[in-house]
């Protein structure tokens, strides 16, 4: 009973995980090639979730759902990066969060003028409304698929990074983004390229966490800061520690929610336990991520020695 | 002892400016007169928006440390208030002295961790430690958790009777001409100079000598403690404490004022609150006005009025104005 | 008392060695010139001398006392003095501002709040007379965006002296410099001379051989030569290195 609880548990952590890591991605990346830091990107993951909702509602599908909300996510990074935040990228980090923050204000309006100020309903498909079975003990298929998807992209994200020139590019121009531009490479197009894509990614995670969570204008923020803490103890521009930042904090952070009233109980009398118990369940990673930054300013694995001085 | 730290240019626009508002301030529930209406109310809540903006401008402004988290401290202010009050503590001395200290050892811890890092990360990981005392302050069931804590008296500070609006008015506004002298003393003092100067060059500071980091550190606590001053006169004013008070918009809106008003100038702040504050009241009835239908949309106009702010007002309103012979 | 010694210095940056197997000394009243083609390590060396990189290997100890694992503010405050190669001053701020930044970091720290800083008449006098000892005193209210490049390396080297210093550490102070104001920088650096401990990295060797009490060849990471001016010029293999090069490029 406990063990299956326990397993059940951290495979929620680990979908959470996954699902962080499509957002970390696109957001370590920008920040790793643009030094641009940008606060909307869980509004792009809120889109991708309506986007999806609304498709699925519509036609049924849900592979077209992901399609509109990979594809949908992805044209509003795109427009965002030609026409909105250029001229920002080279400007300090402040007025780059204060443009961002701005954005999510405007997004968040823009979705409920649109849908509404209530959250919307969005099904698990029929092919993965079922359970799946192993070792005597049941799991939700879809959050299966969640897992398995995100692990699929990430291993993609690994050959596209490692494996090709695009992303020899995307490597070369997060350590040194000058010595890209000055090697003739059109370093605009690069930087559409990986917001237009990091913008993807997080539409994916929002349509993915539809089911599961609920869509409703404002769902990206609490997404946001997690994806941000990621990040940091990852090591800022370093996707390899996006990765397992990401996961470590979706573990971390599900386990801590699921046992931490359990675990205080044993230590403290009743009363206390039940009063900090979910508080500090809450309090959790961002300890751990204090714990990290002082033993490791620099985050896991750092991109470059020099990126976050 | 001189009183002004520094000489006054008095036909400069800025220090004009800077008068005009204050006079207003002075004169406000007299001038509206509606003893404890409105406009009182409103006011009052700009001058605390105004007190945590100073405190946020002393890091952002001369320190050049971007907090994104400050609405944490305003919120354990407000709850310094809340649940002593719960306990049948009432002194609005004991109040400050709880949030004060509370706030120094929260701040101190909090800051010593964000500081070792700068720049993007510094920014993030404010807005977490905001994020996670958000968290807390929801957990904390027996104080109301999600919902709050109501407050069912004011604060009793002995010789300032704030039971009334106007009362509570100007206290407020003691407190902000307080933030706003002391804030000009620091930035002209040696500290100043040197927690100004590390901003503009951090290496070079370090090479001089300077601990930039406790100088970097100290300046974090003091602006924390500023927001707590805030977040008991917002307890006060509400009557009412929450995690809201903590929420990450919160402590956007507080950059969003420091640059309105003019980033690094000491009166900023103030004119910045004023601005913003005063939007926020405007653009709904505007767009009521004009397109009824979208009356509960006008954030969407918020929205895009602060992104462009942060492209095009480098300076902020009072930033643009010229000042003395500085 | 010996006023600055490297034991052994070793810095690798992936697989290129930087600094390699550095030892020198800056005697009391020395200046010390490091000369040296360009990538032969020089700002590795300055900088693990001042503490801003760490070294993989070996000491330095200033006055007497080790400060390998010191700060480099902690440095600056037990006497280190140091001026960059690329100007780093506060930019916004004064000449008068730069170098009262500088006099108010004689004390190891200055936790005062109220006071106007320009109202401490002790600290503005001991700032305005480094400015006067640069040649700046006429700049003092300008701008550095306003001063020219010769005078912001100027500036550097006065706000060094506001410190107090017990050595100088001077990173190429006539880099970029037109010909008028190098004469006015080697003047300058003549006058020092003798009065403080100086470590004096510079590229251009007339004025390393006319100010240098002994001279150390840095190439590739390694001290080739050291000796004094005299004994620098004669050597074969400084010669076929280094000042071989410069005379056929």
């Amino acid at each position: 009973m406990t063990a299956q609880l326990a397993l059940s548990q951290l495979l929620n952590g680990l979908q959470l995980g996954v699902l962080l890591f499509l957002l970390a991605a696109g957001l370590t990346l920008v920040f790793g090639i643009m030094s641009f830091v940008n606060l909307a990107h869980g509004s792009l993951y809120m889109l991708g979730a309506y986007f999806g909702a609304a498709t699925f509602a519509k036609t049924d599908s849900f592979t077209l759902a992901i399609l509109a909300a990979t594809v949908g996510a992805g044209l509003v990074g795109l427009l965002l990066d030609r026409f909105a935040l250029t001229k920002l990228y080279t400007r300090d980090h402040l007025d780059q969060v204060l443009a961002t923050f701005g954005l999510i204000l405007f997004f968040n309006e823009l979705i409920r003028m649109i849908w509404g100020p209530g959250s919307i309903f969005m099904q698990v498909p029929d092919a993965l409304s079922q359970t799946v079975d192993i070792f005597g003990f049941t799991y939700p298929s879809y959050r299966f698929a969640i897992i398995g998807a995100g692990l699929a992209v990430a291993l993609g994200l690994y050959l596209l990074i490692q494996k090709t020139r695009v992303g020899m590019l995307i490597r070369a121009g997060a350590t040194h983004p000058h010595m890209v531009a000055s090697l003739g490479v059109n370093i605009k197009w690069l930087n559409t390229l990986v917001f237009a894509l990091g913008a993807a990614l997080a539409g994916l995670a929002g349509v993915m966490s539809g089911p599961i969570m609920s869509v409703q204008p404002g769902m990206g923020e609490p997404v946001l800061i997690l994806t941000l803490v990621v990040i940091i103890i990852g090591g800022l521009g370093s996707i390899r520690g996006a990765f397992y930042a990401a996961l470590i904090v979706g573990v971390v952070d599900t386990l801590g929610r699921a046992f931490m009233p359990t675990i205080m109980r044993g230590i403290f009398e009743r009363n206390t336990a039940d009063a900090a118990g979910p508080a500090l369940a809450s309090m959790l990673i961002y300890l751990f991520m204090a714990l990290v930054l002082a033993l490791k300013p620099q985050g896991l694995f750092p991109a470059t020695a020099g990126a976050t001085r | 002892m001189k009183l002004l730290p520094t000489a006054i240019d008095w036909r400069a626009p800025r220090t004009i400016v800077a008068i005009v508002v204050i006079a207003t301030f002075a004169l406000l529930p007299v001038l509206v007169g509606d003893e404890g209406g409105f406009y009182v109310k409103f006011a009052t809540r700009v001058l605390i928006y105004a007190l945590a903006a100073i405190g946020l401008n002393f890091i952002l402004g001369f320190g050049g440390m971007v907090s994104f988290g400050h609405a944490m401290y305003v919120m354990l202010g407000a709850y310094c208030v809340a649940i002593p009050a719960q306990h049948e503590i009432t002194s609005g001395w004991a109040h400050i002295a709880i949030a004060l200290a509370m706030t120094t050892v929260i701040a101190a811890g909090a800051g010593a961790v964000a500081l070792r890092t700068t720049g993007i990360a510094f920014i993030m990981i404010t807005l977490a430690f905001a994020q996670m005392l958000f968290f807390g302050a929801v957990s904390l069931k027996e104080y109301g958790g999600d919902d709050g804590l109501t407050l069912a008296t004011r604060s009793n500070f002995a010789l300032f009777d704030i039971s009334s609006n106007a009362g509570l008015y100007y206290f407020a506004f003691v407190c902000v001409l307080v933030a706003l002298y002391l804030s000009w003393r620091a930035v002209l003092s040696p500290f100043g100079l040197i927690l100004r100067g590390s901003k503009a060059n951090t290496r070079r500071a370090l090479a001089l000598g300077h601990p930039v980091f406790r100088y970097q550190l100290v300046a974090y606590v003091l602006s924390a403690l500023a927001c707590a001053v805030a977040g008991v006169l917002l307890a006060n004013l509400t009557q009412f404490a929450s995690p809201a008070y903590g929420a990450w918009t919160l402590s956007g809106e507080l950059i969003v004022i420091v640059i309105l008003g003019g980033l690094g100038t000491v009166f900023g702040p103030l004119v910045g609150a004023v601005l913003l504050l005063a939007l926020e009241e405007v653009l709904p009835t505007l767009v009521e006005a004009t397109l009824p239908d979208y009356k509960s949309n006008w954030m969407l106009l918020l929205g895009l009025f602060i992104f462009f702010i942060a492209l095009a007002l480098k300076r902020g309103v009072f930033g643009s104005l010229r000042g003395g012979k500085q | 008392m010996t006023a600055l010694v490297t034991e052994n210095l070793v810095k690798r940056f992936g697989g290129v060695q930087a600094t390699d197997n550095v030892s020198l000394t800056v005697e009391d009243g020395q200046l010390h010139a490091i000369i040296g083609p360009n990538g032969a390590g020089k700002s590795t060396l300055i900088g693990q001398i001042a503490g801003e990189i760490a070294p993989d290997s070996g000491h330095v100890a200033l006055l007497g006392k080790d400060v390998t694992t010191l700060s480099v503010f902690a440095r600056a405050n037990l006497g280190l003095a140091r001026t960059y190669q690329i100007t780093q001053l506060a930019k916004e701020f004064t000449a008068l501002d730069n170098v009262l930044m500088a006099t108010n970091a004689r004390a190891s720290h200055n936790f005062s709040f109220w006071k106007n800083a320009h109202d401490d008449s002790d600290a503005v006098s001991h700032s305005l007379a480094a400015l006067a000892k640069v040649g700046l005193l006429d700049a003092k209210n300008r701008t550095v965006a306003e001063l020219a490049h010769g005078e912001q390396r100027q500036l550097e080297i006065a706000m060094a002296l506001a410190t107090g210093p017990k050595v100088l550490l001077l990173d190429e102070p006539l880099a970029g410099m037109s010909q008028g104001e190098s004469a006015a920088m080697i003047a300058l650096l003549k006058s020092l001379k003798g009065r403080y401990p100086i470590l004096l990295v510079e590229h251009d060797m007339d004025a390393v051989f006319s100010l240098a009490d002994r001279i150390s060849v840095l190439v590739y990471g390694r001290i080739i030569a050291s000796g004094t001016p005299e004994e620098i010029r004669n050597n074969v293999e400084v010669r076929a290195a280094y000042l071989g090069e410069e005379a056929t490029a």
